[in-house]
């Protein structure tokens, strides 16, 4: 019996133990001279494991159903591992120039993505907790690693102290639910909704479950951590950040949402729906006053959750297929973009403020290039992959009846096209201004070309990750 | 290749533009000069191939001809074909590409993007009328602000950021109300095929939203969501705002593209949507357009007389001569809509030569007041003849392509509403008002401008530019028989469908009125 139960987690012991002995041997190997292959060692064996749960079949139930590997888990999960090892290979020439690049950064990161895999496959609100602080204590101690810098230890800090808090809210909720639904199981939580209301105690507990699950997807009102966490975090791991963790809080979300509350659907429809027009108004409207990129990516992603809720909101198979359609696309959008946010420094020194894209396509007609195909596809204009995005995450509200959300959403989409306009338009008709050092990393050049070129090609068929979501969202639905 | 050839037709720009892009390098002369030659030979490739469209187009075939039908993404079709409407506008737009890439033969700025923003441009003008699924038609109307967003913005004029961003938000803000209801139409029809949508009857039982009830129900919601975007795109009054800052600001052949082919995807989208999808909203709300036509006329007419750039009065034109399209195809009737055609093809040539006029003496004095020319005849000949021609074809004057549509669309307003034709007249009259005064103080007079002394005439390439379109001008003004024999068996079909729809309507309204 233990041994089924283990197999089902073997990727996640598989990693740990990886950790545990990459943590082990560089202790003795002698360390930093150890930390640039480890690096790239992680990033493959995370991209390793991404293929091999990828390629393998659904493991099923484990631990008396506390872990639950579904279709719907193993989409999340090879987004996760992938985007994960992306983001450390992008890592290694940014970390190298700030002298960053120390042996715990890619192990952290393994154990941060440990908890998002037990995050999104768990079938217990106990075991989502669990998996969800050992993701957030990962994150706290990579928002605060460059130790000697003020900003990033005040990122470490604020992140540290609201996501507590969030933390705080999500383990009221889950005891009140305990407390009124007898269980933290979501097949038994499910059972005290069969008629299709909660209860009053158990609507309480829903409640601060989705406050504390908003902190982590960082949607308004729950937003105040990002822009300045993003900022004061070094730039790899504001990458991570704005990739993996949103997959798999987004992913958790669905789960607690359409399992655990799956019959209670109007009773958090209309939570999500407000948190969702709250984000993307937020988001496209504050992102207009930023002159720093990073901040400006940061109030983007808040719009872009809002989208993705939008595909929640509808509580149907379609919008949560939509919801992992605009994840994936959304990560891979968000890739492209930090690859060359990486790669920009002025005289030797990082430079993200916007004023610096300056006359872009005269310096570097090809990146401005590609850049101009993400920033078109993050505002949601056709013919990129970014507008298909957002159609089925429009598809989905519209068939929900959700049509005012919609029509909302769209009106947002105007807004935010105005900051991704500003970009286009300081690369490619902007004041000449002193221009970005030409240097480019390797890795970095070939994320950006390949993440724009995807927002193009992908018009073709989407690799057919469409089907892929559409299966994983089936599996959720009951 | 017969059910790939509008695949083609799209593509071969495209591919030119994918080679520019990648392939040629530098903006030494030689390599500005390649660049020129590679997009006129490709444009004049895609004008080539579909002039085999038209001769195998069989306009009395009811329904879409050269269909291409194949699966795309999210259950979304890649369907291409073509009718007795978009036939012509594929023409038009193939035929005035390789004259607006010559028109641009001296520009000399960024010229391989500038190459690369025309050809993609073509390819999604192209896309757009020949696009037989909701979303892939929503792909090639919105994608073509990029271009144009990158056109006006690098090689505009002095105030071109402004524009850039009023032009791609202005639109951007009514396309994608429409992305909304094609989302809605999906939800209700569960398919995004024309064709299929074309036959699908949306309800028309009257609604309440928001405590107001809705004459026409759904349809009218999807027609008004529908107009927001082809009204804003035509430009109807009073949402017109963005084409003067846009027109003015843009380089030639984007004033060029944008005039003689961006505005007639408006018109097209109200015959291929509005009309025929949603015939009680369009039976509810057609006075309103007739009516803001009519205002749109006398107005910007007006409007037009009072510039002083000459741009911008060929702007405000621009607005009065759609105004007489919206009015012609929400006359619904044989004339109106074959008049408002008409009228768009024509509108092409003429306004496309008069952008490409001011273009001419723009490119030697580098000014477009008016009041800093005056006399040229007497240093342009041959110019001073060719602005003529195209004056008196915007004016309407018979034997040019301006008159027939002008007429047609009149003659069929006139059947269902006089007084709005009465109003719209008035226009014609004002047309010769703006259009006459313009050429007087611009060429006749005499020539005491001192900077106007050593001006030049006309070149060469700037003469085969205009003889083509100084040819269909004329030719469509003596033998409309051209166009109406292509367009008509379609629309005939519209019309009859839609007259049809609309008697069901009334019929329910009165099963309706004795149930109660």
């Amino acid at each position: 019996m233990i041994a089924q139960d283990l197999s089902v987690i073997l990727p996640e012991i598989a990693l740990a133990v990886y950790a545990m002995g990459a943590l082990l041997f560089v202790v003795y190997a002698g360390q930093d001279e150890a930390a640039r292959p480890l690096t790239w060692i992680t990033a493959a064996v995370l991209a390793a494991v991404g293929v091999w749960i990828a390629a393998s079949p659904e493991a099923g139930l484990g631990f008396s159903d506390m872990i639950v590997k579904d279709a719907f888990s193993r989409f999340a999960h090879v987004t996760i591992l992938l985007s994960a090892a992306a983001v450390l290979a992008l890592s290694v020439e940014w970390m190298e120039r700030h002298s960053l690049l120390r042996f715990e950064y890619p192990l952290i990161v393994v154990l941060a993505v440990i908890g998002m895999m037990v995050m999104v496959a768990s079938g217990n609100l106990l075991t989502l907790y669990m998996g969800l602080e050992l993701q957030s204590l990962a994150m706290y101690v990579l928002a605060a690693i460059r130790r000697d810098s003020l900003r990033s230890t005040e990122a470490g800090l604020k992140y540290f102290v609201l996501g507590a808090m969030s933390s705080g809210l999500l383990l009221y909720g889950i005891s009140l639910t305990y407390g009124y639904a007898g269980s933290t199981e979501f097949g038994a939580v499910i059972l005290a909704s069969v008629d299709g209301s909660l209860s009053l105690g158990l609507l309480f507990g829903l409640v601060f479950i989705i406050a504390g699950l908003a902190f982590k997807v960082s949607a308004a009102p729950f937003h105040m951590w990002t822009p300045d966490v993003y900022e004061g975090a070094p730039t790899p791991v504001t990458t991570l950040m704005a990739t993996a963790p949103k997959v798999a809080a987004m992913a958790m979300f669905a789960r607690v949402t359409h399992d655990a509350f799956g019959l209670a659907v109007a009773d958090w429809q209309q939570i999500v729906v407000v948190l969702s027009v709250a984000s993307m108004f937020l988001g496209s409207i504050a992102a207009i006053g930023q002159r720093d990129l990073k901040r400006l990516m940061a109030y983007s992603s808040i719009a872009h959750m809002g989208f993705a809720l939008m595909g929640l909101a509808a509580g149907t198979a379609a919008g949560v297929q939509a919801m992992l359609l605009y994840m994936a696309i959304y990560v891979v959008m968000n890739f492209g973009t930090f690859a060359f946010i990486l790669s920009m420094t002025r005289d030797g020194r990082e430079a993200t403020d916007v004023a610096a894209m300056n006359q872009l396509s005269r310096t570097h007609p090809g990146r401005a290039m590609a850049m101009l195909i993400l920033m078109f596809s993050l505002a949601g204009i056709p013919p990129f992959v970014g507008f298909f995005a957002k159609y089925a995450v429009l598809q989905a509200a519209v068939g929900a009846d959700l049509f005012w959300l919609a029509v909302l959403g769209v009106v947002a989409t105007v807004i935010g096209a105005f900051y991704y306009l500003r970009i286009v338009y300081l690369m490619y008709f902007g004041e000449e201004e002193s221009p970005l050092d030409g240097a480019m990393g390797g890795t970095q050049w070939v994320v950006l070309v390949a993440c724009a070129a995807i927002m193009v090609i992908g018009v073709v068929n989407f690799f057919g990750i469409d089907s892929a979501a559409a299966i994983a969202a089936e599996t959720l639905i009951r | 290749m017969e059910d790939s050839l509008l695949s083609l037709i799209i593509f071969i720009p495209a591919i030119a533009a994918l080679i520019l892009a990648v392939g040629l390098r530098g903006e030494d002369p030689d390599g500005q000069r390649n660049a020129k030659i590679l997009a006129l030979v490709a444009s004049g490739l895609a004008f080539v191939v579909s002039l085999f469209l038209l001769a195998g187009f069989d306009p009395d075939a009811p329904g879409f001809q050269f269909v291409e039908d194949r699966a795309w993404l999210l259950g979304l079709r890649y369907k291409l074909g073509v009718d007795g409407i978009s036939v012509l506008f594929v023409m038009l737009t193939t035929f005035l590409m390789p004259l607006v890439i010559l028109s641009c033969w001296t520009v000399t700025t960024r010229v391989k993007d500038y190459m690369v923003a025309l050809l993609v441009l073509e390819t999604l003008m192209i896309g757009v009328f020949c696009a037989l699924d909701l979303i892939l038609f929503y792909l090639f109307f919105e994608a073509g602000l990029i271009p144009m967003f990158l056109i006006i913005g690098i090689w505009g004029g002095a105030e071109r950021i402004y524009a850039a961003f009023k032009f791609f938000l202005y639109t951007l803000l009514g396309s994608v109300l429409m992305l909304v209801a094609m989302v809605a139409m999906y939800v209700d029809a569960g398919t995004t095929d024309i064709p299929t949508l074309l036959d699908h009857q949306f309800a028309a039982s009257p609604l309440y939203v928001l405590g107001l009830a809705v004459p026409g129900g759904v349809q009218t919601l999807l027609w008004l969501a529908f107009f927001a975007s082809f009204a804003v795109k035509m430009p109807m009054w009073p949402v017109h705002t963005w084409l003067p800052d846009a027109h003015v600001q843009a380089p030639t052949a984007g004033s060029v593209v944008l005039a003689a082919i961006l505005l007639k995807m408006g018109g097209y989208g109200f015959l291929r949507f509005s009309l025929p999808m949603f015939p009680a909203g369009s039976e509810v709300m057609a006075p309103l357009v007739l009516w803001l036509s009519a205002i749109a006329i006398v107005y910007t007419s007006l409007v037009a007389m009072a510039q002083r750039d000459m741009k911008k009065l060929i702007a405000y034109s621009s607005v009065a001569h759609m105004g007489f399209v919206t009015m012609g195809i929400f006359a619904a009737n044989q004339q109106g809509i074959d008049g408002a055609i008409f009228q768009m093809l024509s509108h092409g040539f003429i306004s496309g030569a008069l952008f490409l006029c001011v273009g001419v003496i723009y490119d030697r004095m580098h000014t477009r007041e008016i009041d800093a020319y005056g006399g040229l005849v007497n240093r342009m000949p041959a110019y001073a003849a060719v602005f003529l021609l195209f004056t008196m074809a915007n004016v309407g004057l018979p034997g040019t392509s301006g008159f027939v549509g002008e007429f047609l669309t009149l003659m069929g307003v006139f059947q269902v509403n006089t007084l709005v034709a009465v109003v719209a007249c008035t226009g014609v009259i004002l047309s010769a008002g703006y259009a006459l005064w313009l050429y007087r103080r611009v060429v006749f007079g005499d020539l005491i401008k001192e900077s106007l002394r050593s001006i030049t005439d006309m070149t060469a390439r700037e003469k085969a530019i205009f003889a083509p379109l100084a040819f269909f001008t004329i030719l469509l003004g003596v033998f409309p028989a051209l166009v109406t024999d292509i367009v008509g068996p379609s629309v005939g079909r519209l019309v009859d469908a839609h007259e049809v729809a609309v008697s069901n309507l009334s019929l329910d309204h009165d099963v309706a009125g004795t149930d109660h």
